[in-house]
């Protein structure tokens, strides 16, 4: 028993440098790139132009079709027979954001179309443009509507960038993995792995109440 | 409105469908400076349609929206949102539903346009929201967010948010009809009191005897056409169209 503690101590730093060097960046750097994707496809989903809405909606419809796992081998050790060859680190954040830019594109579209009609008409009797009218009054408030499914959205990722253990990406689970090589301890390491991805995930619910809080001030209860 | 003032708006020929709905089958009206002109008519009557092809929210299938010295809008059904949107630039529009912008405090809403749009000197924009906040009762109210005010204070900031465009057009759709009866009131009054200011202006109401007490011009509406035009007191009192009799009928002795 005693070792049993000895060992849980012993690998709590490693497992928390992995947690601070590469799950916490690696979802930090790809849910912002996914976000931007995300946005230029929701207004490219609902752009008037066909082709744009089109290409929008096969984007979103493959990142949703396809298993994210899938996502990783395909950009990691499926481009390099096309000659392009991809390091873990970035091949993780590519699949990551595109997966992030996917499903952030339905959170922000379907949260500008929440905002009501009588909003953009009244940005247009002010002399706005249909841009002005959108980041000065739409996505403000959409924001609000978008912020819950979100950070659902990032709560996932954080717990998804264990999939990047699969190609040779060195984050939290890896070092989990890498610890009971030697030590056999399958249940304490693994328990232990999840223990810590479980408090990242309350801090960064704490977090979105109250982000969520500074955002209800102006809302009609 | 003297006799003799100038002619600030003029429609004509307007029409429009939505699918196989015509909703205006050929309206025409005018507005002199200093007028106000109310659309009354049952409702599916085309009254706020029109109202929104004035300042090009909707676009007309066809007619001709122009304002004196300019600009002047021929539609057409594939006249572009871009090209309506120039009569903006000398009308101002209050919605029936207000839609205040709920994320920025009262004098946020009002001033946006003036600094954002229009890029008049900051300063200034604030220092006339301050008084035109003052002059509707509501200058207490300048930091508040839109949720914390009830129905007929944010419809005045609605009405003060429509003054400083500056605009020399007020159009008002429906501008009390979401409101409970007890703030009707107070709407009413302001505009009433811009009436006498002199502000040219359309509105669109079903309070007939708001209408009768400010309009100049009435122009009863129904079926998509102008069926009635004439002084307020002459087409409510007396009106001479059997349809304009019924419709005015119905309103005062509803039941």
């Amino acid at each position: 028993m005693d070792s049993n503690w000895q060992l849980l101590i012993d690998s709590l730093w490693p497992l928390a440098k992995g947690a601070i060097t590469a799950t916490i960046p690696l979802a930090l750097i790809s849910f912002a790139l996914g976000l931007a994707i995300a946005l230029l496809m929701a207004l490219m989903r609902i752009s008037k132009n066909p082709a744009l809405s089109g290409i929008a909606r096969v984007y979103i419809s493959i990142v949703r079709g396809t298993p994210l796992l899938v996502q990783l081998f395909v950009i990691f050790y499926g481009m390099p027979s096309l000659g392009i060859t991809i390091d873990p680190w970035p091949s993780a954040i590519i699949a990551f954001s595109l997966n992030i830019g996917g499903y952030g594109a339905e959170i922000i579209r379907a949260a500008i179309l929440s905002v009501p009609t009588g909003q953009w008409e009244a940005g247009y009797t002010l002399g706005m443009s249909r841009t002005r009218s959108l980041y000065r009054l739409i996505l403000p408030q959409a924001t609000r509507v978008a912020i819950p499914p979100l950070s659902n959205s990032f709560i996932s990722l954080v717990k998804d960038t264990s999939l990047a253990s699969t190609i040779l990406v060195t984050e939290m689970f890896r070092k989990a993995q890498e610890i009971t090589a030697s030590t056999y301890e399958f249940m304490l390491l693994y328990c232990e792995a999840a223990a810590i991805y479980w408090v990242i995930c309350l801090l960064l619910s704490a977090l979105q109440n109250s982000v969520e809080g500074r955002l209800e001030k102006y809302v009609t209860k | 409105m003297s006799p003799s003032s100038s002619t600030l708006l003029s429609v004509t020929g307007l029409h429009k469908a939505f699918g196989e709905n015509q909703v205006l089958k050929g309206i025409d009206f005018n507005v002199h400076s200093g007028e106000v002109v109310a659309l009354i008519g049952p409702s599916g009557s085309g009254k706020t349609t029109a109202l929104r092809c004035l300042n090009g929210l909707e676009i007309a299938d066809a007619g001709t929206v122009g304002f004196e010295g300019g600009p002047t809008v021929s539609f057409e059904p594939k006249t572009k949102p871009k090209t309506a949107q120039v009569l903006r630039e000398r009308s101002a529009m209050v919605f029936q539903g207000h839609h205040l912008f709920p994320h920025l405090t009262v004098l946020q809403n009002v001033s946006i346009g003036p600094i954002e749009v229009q890029k008049r000197p900051r300063a200034q924009v604030l220092e006339e929201a301050h008084k035109l906040l003052d002059r509707v009762g509501l200058g207490a109210k300048a930091d508040a967010y839109p949720n914390s005010l009830s129905g007929g204070q944010q419809q005045r900031v609605g009405i003060v948010r429509a003054l400083m465009q500056q605009p020399d057009l007020l159009l008002f759709d429906e501008p009390t009809s979401a409101l409970d009866p007890e703030l009707v009131g107070e709407v009413l009054s302001v505009i009433k009191e811009l009436a006498q200011e002199g502000w040219s202006m359309v509105l669109v109401t079903h309070e007939l005897a708001f209408a009768r007490d400010v309009a100049d011009t009435v122009v009863f509406m129904d079926g998509g056409v102008v069926v009635e035009t004439g002084a307020a007191a002459q087409v409510l009192s007396a009106p001479t169209n059997s349809r304009t009799q019924a419709f005015v009928q119905r309103l005062l002795h509803p039941f």
